[in-house]
């Protein structure tokens, strides 16, 4: 079984890595683009067995750091 | 003063750290792995130090926050056991809980590696106690990240407990108030980014950093 973990930085905490993206973006020609904000992806192969809370307990324990990080579960 | 040093697989300042410690305290501390579960009885002085454990995997300091010696770690420093956290060490500690915010990629992306000027803000702690409050001093830096993030509510908290031990003189990295090393709220564990281990003697061409391990000696022995 597979779960999809994004990990993506608080609305109020700098990005430098989405600002550096955006300005390279802007540099290649690409126009239009406000802001970019850079995340992870994390990707569990897991067992039936286990549940939507072992999952949260992960994320909060080691996956994201919520002092500067939200997280989102998708399980397939 | 019995002392230790956490190693971890990709720490890289340990041993510049040991021989810092050894030199001002006359004690070798005694270097730790981190797959250790107990240290030694007794101990005066935790030093988490610098480099890329676990390769920075996952977020600076993630990692190695989560090995066994840092259950150890955070009980000791509950009992007021001095913990100081240099560059990759205050990554950890932070990453530990046992200090509060941060630490993110740098401002500008780039990895600076210079010395840096920074104002001495709390002389009180046991870490700080030979400087003089509002000192300038020179420490080297060497990170890519070291860019010091908390929201406005706890910045002001620590501000106002008198927890920034040093801050930067000029902009280095795009730290939060220019902060460069904060205190926990019972003044017993230190993390900074800027390496006191690198300036201790004659030959570093500068002597700033000695100063904090002379204050831990008289303070912690």
């Amino acid at each position: 079984m597979k779960t999809r973990v994004y990990v993506t930085l608080k609305g109020g905490v700098l990005d430098p890595q989405g600002k550096a993206i955006h300005h390279a973006l802007g540099s290649l020609g690409f126009s239009g683009v406000n802001d970019v904000r850079a995340g992870k992806l994390i990707e569990l192969d897991h067992d039936e067995g286990v549940s939507d809370t072992d999952i949260e307990a992960m994320c909060k324990k080691l996956l994201a750091n919520t002092v500067i990080e939200n997280f989102r579960i998708e399980r397939s | 003063m019995k002392s230790a040093v956490i190693v971890f697989p990709g720490s890289n300042c340990d041993r510049d750290l040991a021989v810092a410690i050894r030199d001002v305290t006359g004690h070798a501390p005694e270097m730790l792995w981190h797959g250790e579960s107990e240290l030694p009885d007794g101990i005066g002085l935790i030093a988490v130090p610098g480099g890329f454990s676990y390769g920075d995997y996952l977020r600076s300091g993630a990692m190695a926050a989560r090995s066994r010696i840092m259950r150890a770690i955070v009980e000791a420093a509950g009992r007021g056991v001095p913990v100081l956290g240099i560059c990759n060490g205050f990554q950890i500690l932070t990453e530990a809980g046992l200090l509060p915010g941060a630490l993110m990629r740098n401002e500008g992306l780039n990895f600076v590696c210079r010395d840096v000027a920074l104002t001495v803000e709390n002389s009180q702690s046991t870490f700080t106690a030979r400087y003089d409050a509002g000192e300038t001093i020179h420490l080297p830096v060497a990170h890519h990240d070291g860019n010091f993030t908390a929201d406005s509510g706890t910045l002001d908290r620590i501000e106002g407990e008198g927890r920034v031990a040093f801050r930067y003189a000029e902009a280095v990295n795009g730290s939060a108030r220019n902060i460069a090393g904060i205190l926990n709220d019972s003044g017993n564990v230190l993390g900074m980014m800027p390496h006191p281990e690198r300036v201790i003697e004659a030959a570093h061409g500068k002597t700033d950093g000695r100063r904090l391990f002379e204050g831990l000696l008289e303070t912690v022995a």
